[in-house]
């Protein structure tokens, strides 16, 4: 395990590869992977591309890559596909658009399937980030799933997001919505040679007016990702926000805040565990028969459970 | 701990832009529960070979309907073997005349479906297959 973990550190794509695959499987070994490889994280600039389904994700981010190949950087890419609720299995097929990167060894790509995590990433996306960050990409572009209006989980995990939006996807109204509009650092009106290209940037540049001052106020871009029109744009307003971030109070409160969540993520899951098993433990028919006959309510079985928690195991 | 998810590249190298047969094959294998890694059109050895090194994948499926099959496996097991990935299983379907499978076989693959095979012969032959991989990993 030390050696896989130290050829990772060196950039071995395979050894990166297998230690994404372990921490996603959540295998017994994932968390002490972590913690070897969490010192070396921190430097990468974390860039999430989000927006609906179609919207060209893939497609910028393959232009993307591209623009910050040009600029001397290494580039990580985590592309998050949903998994089938039914069977679990996946099509992950973001990295079709990808592929002319493929061979070069400055660009890792991996695809992930969401597993059944809603928020539009799965539950490993920021371990594996971390990975990539922690085996010296200097960039880490996360794409995620195809979202609707509130799957925010990227703003967890990125420095900076990126959101595409498309003409003739929905009126003023939608973009007004809370949610998904608020998360962004900049605005990517893509295929802006359709009709309503122009529309769409005026109306989210009137929302965030209406927003009023802030310490940064979000570009609104237009692009035409498969032609490769605007990217340079993107590029270098991404680049910019990192600076802002860099020198900017702004940039202290997102990043403490970020920690602060990576640490509440920990703890969540470590309760739901000792939750789960202790749950398992009370467990029984007549527990059931119980609450069925309404001799009990859930609110006491969980008080009860709880205060077994917290008094420790063993009576 | 979540279970461990079979994840298999399907990949479609050479020049024939007939992808229907590959995209009937990754449907079928994200319904058996696996992870497909969907490559796409006119891929290289090259491409596909680091596509599975980095998303760690258990298994290549190829498909070749052009007819250059001899070359296109020969090269990608030969590649894995550069890479040291020898372990990551190679398979393939299309348009291959039965009297060359035992020659890709003595290559390296591992199997090779003819036209009409059903799904669940290729899907069965996987997960034995990949079950197998994983003993040997950890052992």
């Amino acid at each position: 395990m030390e050696k896989l973990i130290s050829r990772a550190l060196g950039g071995d794509h395979r050894s990166i590869a297998r230690l994404i695959s372990l921490v996603e499987s959540e295998s017994p070994q994932a968390e002490h992977i972590m913690r070897r490889i969490y010192p070396h994280s921190g430097k990468a600039h974390i860039i999430g591309l989000t927006g609906s389904p179609g919207a060209g994700k893939s497609t910028l981010a393959d232009k993307v890559i591209a623009a910050f190949k040009g600029l001397g950087k290494t580039i990580g890419v985590i592309a998050v596909d949903p998994s089938s609720p039914f069977t679990g299995g996946a099509i992950l097929g973001d990295r079709l658009r990808m592929q002319q990167h493929a061979v070069d060894p400055d660009v890792f790509i991996r695809s992930m399937g969401t597993r059944g995590s809603l928020g539009g990433l799965s539950r490993s996306t920021q371990e594996a980030a971390l990975i990539l960050d922690a085996c010296g990409k200097d960039v880490v572009i996360i794409e995620t799933v195809g979202v609707g209006q509130s799957e925010i989980d990227i703003v967890k995990i990125a420095d900076t997001v990126g959101l595409i939006l498309v003409p003739g996807m929905g009126d003023d109204i939608q973009i007004m919505k809370a949610g998904i509009m608020e998360i962004a650092d900049v605005f990517i009106v893509n295929k802006a040679d359709r009709d309503g290209a122009d529309r769409v940037s005026t109306e989210v540049n009137m929302m965030l007016d209406l927003l009023g001052m802030r310490p940064w106020r979000p570009p609104v871009l237009k692009t035409i990702a498969e032609r490769g029109e605007g990217v340079a744009e993107v590029v270098s307003e991404i680049v910019r926000h990192h600076d802002f971030l860099d020198v900017s109070e702004e940039g202290r409160k997102r990043k403490w805040r970020r920690l602060g969540m990576e640490v509440e993520e920990i703890l969540r899951r470590e309760i739901a565990s000792l939750v789960e098993l202790a749950w398992e433990r009370e467990k029984s028919p007549e527990l059931f028969e119980f609450l069925a006959e309404r001799k009990t309510n859930p609110y006491e079985v969980a008080e009860r459970i709880l205060g077994k928690i917290l008094t420790g195991p063993g009576e | 701990m979540s279970e461990r998810k079979v994840r298999v590249i399907v990949a479609k190298p050479g020049l024939d832009g007939h992808d229907r047969g590959a995209k009937v094959v990754a449907r079928a294998l994200r319904d058996a529960g696996m992870e497909v890694i969907y490559t796409g059109l006119r891929q290289t050895p090259e491409q596909i070979v680091q596509a599975a090194v980095q998303e760690d994948a258990d298994a290549i499926g190829i498909s070749i309907l052009s007819g250059a099959h001899e070359y296109y496996f020969g090269r990608i097991i030969e590649l894995l073997k550069e890479r040291k990935a020898s372990d990551i299983l190679v398979f393939g379907g299309g348009v291959i005349p039965e009297e060359d499978v035992p020659k890709l076989q003595a290559m390296g693959a591992g199997a090779i479906f003819g036209p009409g095979t059903s799904t669940s012969v290729c899907i069965d032959w996987l997960k034995a297959a990949v079950r197998d991989k994983w003993a040997k990993e950890n052992a």
